[in-house]
């Protein structure tokens, strides 16, 4: 939808190519799939258990400022692999395919306070079917933030910057708003739908939980170190909050990324839906711990491509991809964290404020905002 | 408060601690065959048989309630990261001082399972278990004459028994293509030189398929015997058809093993088992779509098989995934995802 469509010089037939040539990067993963995927991803889950414990066990002592950095770093890298690697993934149901009950998209339940059941639908299902189409995908600024000039400006989007910042650090709340539709269910009729109140009856068990199990109980269980287990918990769930909000955004904000018109997708092909996913995609280059700690978000591109795709699959996806993307002649949005991350920031930052010159808009565009 | 009461407080409390994960996900790291734990058990030695059969020694976790001779067990093993459920009989007398328990597997040709745990499965390695289940088992009341009649691996529950219980007379009838397929063939002569057992062997491979009416000259006073057969279809149907014939009915006891085997085809009558619809569809339509169009509430979402919305319990039968092809047959626990999926054959949906 920006001025200049970076697709137009693909013929209908190219599209449907390249589609093809997706799915068999996609079969090919999966005909291989087995014994080392599955006990990668075993791995992963006994080595987060593993540091969580150790690192709750550390701030026992946390009164100690050496156990306190060290439990608290811990404790981050922790909560970061319980979200990222190990929760994201399972929840889109890239570990299905093992039939083992205890890590299956229908069971797993994350240390976030988003119930993981709400998260799929509106992660899985609405973001990833309809990934950067206006009106019809709310992660595009969740829907607090103006992320495209197309985006229509309201002097409301003047503070974005603040509420992007607000958003980073309480995020996992931001996200478990977002998953209830709460600006749009806050209105008075709304908040009495039944099924509304019994997902936010879940959202609140949840958050009770969790701020029980930080807030109360390991620092009640560190006697002495109270105060600092509180500080270490809080700071913990700050920097993971934070580290996922700046990987989250990298992903679809920064510049260079297309969005698109809910006409758009009007009986797309299979090609057309696969072309959109690389175009309304960003990724972030780096070293094998970086793709690790961003839980292969990083491999943004890739994850959108095939959801479903065992994560520690992307990294190798996605030099067949890369290679699709030059062939085709497409701009593969890609780069380090800062870069990405800066980026991101500045859309947030330029979008704040009203288009510099009002977009000439074609009749088509008028009436599609009007039939919104 | 009583101490019941008090564990489950406690309990309760070690909850809050865990949360979202519960305190067992810590214990397993450590104790994955402790009390209390989900059954499993470590697979300790994996013993040749014969060329494609083999026992494996299996140490079960605390829970494990202990067998009766001639049960069997349901195992779920890991096979190409998959998770894979598959009965077999328990082979080990129920006294063995140990703890240990073994199970007997011959490989069957394609038998994923089977293939596995014959060729490639190390010793160290955690399995699934079930509690040992079935009705092919010995009397309380020791009867006086006893006839195993078995073949191939239909052997294995029977050796269960044999390394069980002594009787004063046995006779077991075996068939095996070649004596070097006979599972437990040293086993079995030991008893017989130590005459406590009298055998019989049929090749196969030579003698041609067993006749059940050779029975009385193999073994005259069979009518007299109380009689376990386990092995293929064609035997166990035979021997039941002669037992009723010559009104001993009551003396035979038969187990069927009875490997699900689903021919995958291209379409097939699905069933929609909680609802009760059954409906015809073929081979390309999306099980979701078949059962919308039957008016079965199905879930759904991305309609394209990238959300995993809609995936419903396969209960019988085999579906086709649209994207790749690949056949999924009906297993407990299989999960398909019936928006990318197609009957492959006659299916039964829980839905």
């Amino acid at each position: 939808m920006t001025a200049i469509d970076p697709t137009a010089h693909l013929t209908a037939e190219q599209i449907e190519e390249l589609g093809r040539e997706l799915d068999a990067i996609r079969d090919e993963v999966i005909a291989d799939r087995g014994e080392k995927d599955a006990a990668y991803i075993r791995k992963v889950i006994s080595a987060q258990r593993k540091l969580e414990l150790v690192s709750r066990g550390v701030l026992l002592f946390s009164f100690f400022p050496p156990a306190w950095l060290i439990g608290t770093a811990g404790l981050s890298v922790a909560k970061i692999m319980d979200n990222m690697e190990i929760g994201h993934n399972i929840l889109h149901g890239q570990w299905d395919w093992m039939r083992d009950p205890k890590i299956h998209s229908t069971t797993w339940e994350w240390d976030h306070v988003s119930p993981s059941e709400q998260w799929k639908h509106s992660h899985n299902e609405l973001h990833h079917t309809y990934t950067n189409v206006i009106g019809k995908d709310n992660d595009l600024g969740y829907g607090i933030m103006r992320v495209d000039e197309d985006q229509r400006w309201h002097p409301f989007h003047l503070g974005q910057p603040l509420w992007n910042f607000i958003n980073a650090c309480f995020f996992e709340y931001g996200i478990a708003a977002y998953d209830l539709e709460l600006g749009k269910n806050l209105h008075k009729r709304r908040r009495k739908n039944p099924e509304f109140r019994a997902r936010a009856k879940a959202v609140g068990r949840k958050i009770r939980k969790q701020v029980l199990k930080d807030y109360v109980i390991h620092p009640l269980l560190s006697g002495p170190s109270f105060l600092t287990t509180l500080a270490a918990t809080f700071t913990a769930n700050l920097v993971r909050n934070i580290w996922t909000h700046s990987v989250i955004m990298c992903g679809h904000f920064p510049e260079g990324v297309q969005v698109f018109e809910r006409r758009s997708i009007k009986g797309e092909t299979r090609g057309q839906w696969y072309l959109r996913q690389m175009m309304g995609s960003a990724n972030i280059s780096g070293s094998k711990a970086m793709h690790f700690m961003t839980g292969n978000l990083s491999h943004q591109i890739e994850h959108h491509l095939f959801p479903d795709l065992p994560s520690n699959r992307y990294a190798e996806v996605a030099v067949k991809v890369r290679a699709l993307f030059e062939k085709y002649e497409l701009e593969y949005v890609t780069g380090p964290l800062p870069k990405q991350v800066f980026s991101a920031w500045h859309k947030v930052f330029r979008l704040s404020l009203p288009n510099k010159k009002p977009k000439v808009k074609t009749p088509d565009r008028e009436q599609e905002l009007v039939a919104a | 408060m009583t101490s019941t009461a008090l564990r489950s407080r406690a309990w309760k409390l070690l909850e809050m601690v865990t949360t979202p994960l519960l305190p067992s996900d810590y214990l397993d790291l450590v104790s994955p065959l402790r009390a209390g734990a989900d059954l499993r058990g470590r697979i300790e030695a994996v013993h040749p048989e014969t060329g494609d059969a083999a026992t494996i020694v299996i140490r079960p976790g605390r829970g494990w309630r202990g067998h009766t001779a001639g049960q069997y067990v349901r195992i779920g093993v890991d096979v190409d990261g998959v998770r894979l459920w598959r009965a077999y009989s328990l082979t080990s007398p129920t006294n063995r001082q140990d703890g240990r328990v073994t199970i007997t597997v011959k490989a069957l040709p394609d038998g994923k399972v089977s293939n596995h745990l014959v060729r490639r499965a190390k010793p160290g390695t955690l399995i699934q278990l079930d509690q040992p289940t079935g009705d092919f088992v010995l009397p309380q009341a020791k009867p006086a004459k006893v006839l195993y009649l078995t073949a191939g691996s239909g052997i294995t529950p029977v050796m269960g028994m044999l390394r069980d219980t002594e009787f004063d007379d046995v006779v077991m009838v075996h068939c095996a293509p070649q004596p070097q397929d006979v599972i437990f063939r040293n086993e079995l002569h030991d008893l017989v030189a130590d005459k406590k057992l009298r055998l019989t062997e049929v090749h196969t491979a030579t003698d041609g398929m067993l006749d059940i009416a050779r029975l009385d000259e193999l073994v005259p006073d069979w009518a007299e015997r109380e009689t376990w057969a386990c092995g293929p279809a064609g035997l166990l149907d035979a021997a039941e058809e002669h037992w009723t014939e010559h009104g001993v009915q009551e003396r035979l006891h038969t187990e069927r093993f009875r490997p699900s085997i689903v021919v995958a085809g291209d379409g097939g009558e699905v069933t929609f088992s909680a609802t009760g619809k059954t409906v015809d569809a073929d081979g390309a339509t999306p099980l979701l779509d078949v059962g919308e169009e039957a008016g079965v509430l199905m879930p759904s979402g991305c309609r394209m098989g990238i959300c995993f919305g809609c995936i419903t319990p396969l209960k019988a039968g085999a579906v086709r995934d649209l994207r790749t092809g690949e056949i999924t047959e009906a297993e407990p626990g299989v999960l398909i995802q019936t928006c990318v999926s197609a009957a492959a054959g006659p299916c039964d949906i829980e839905r």
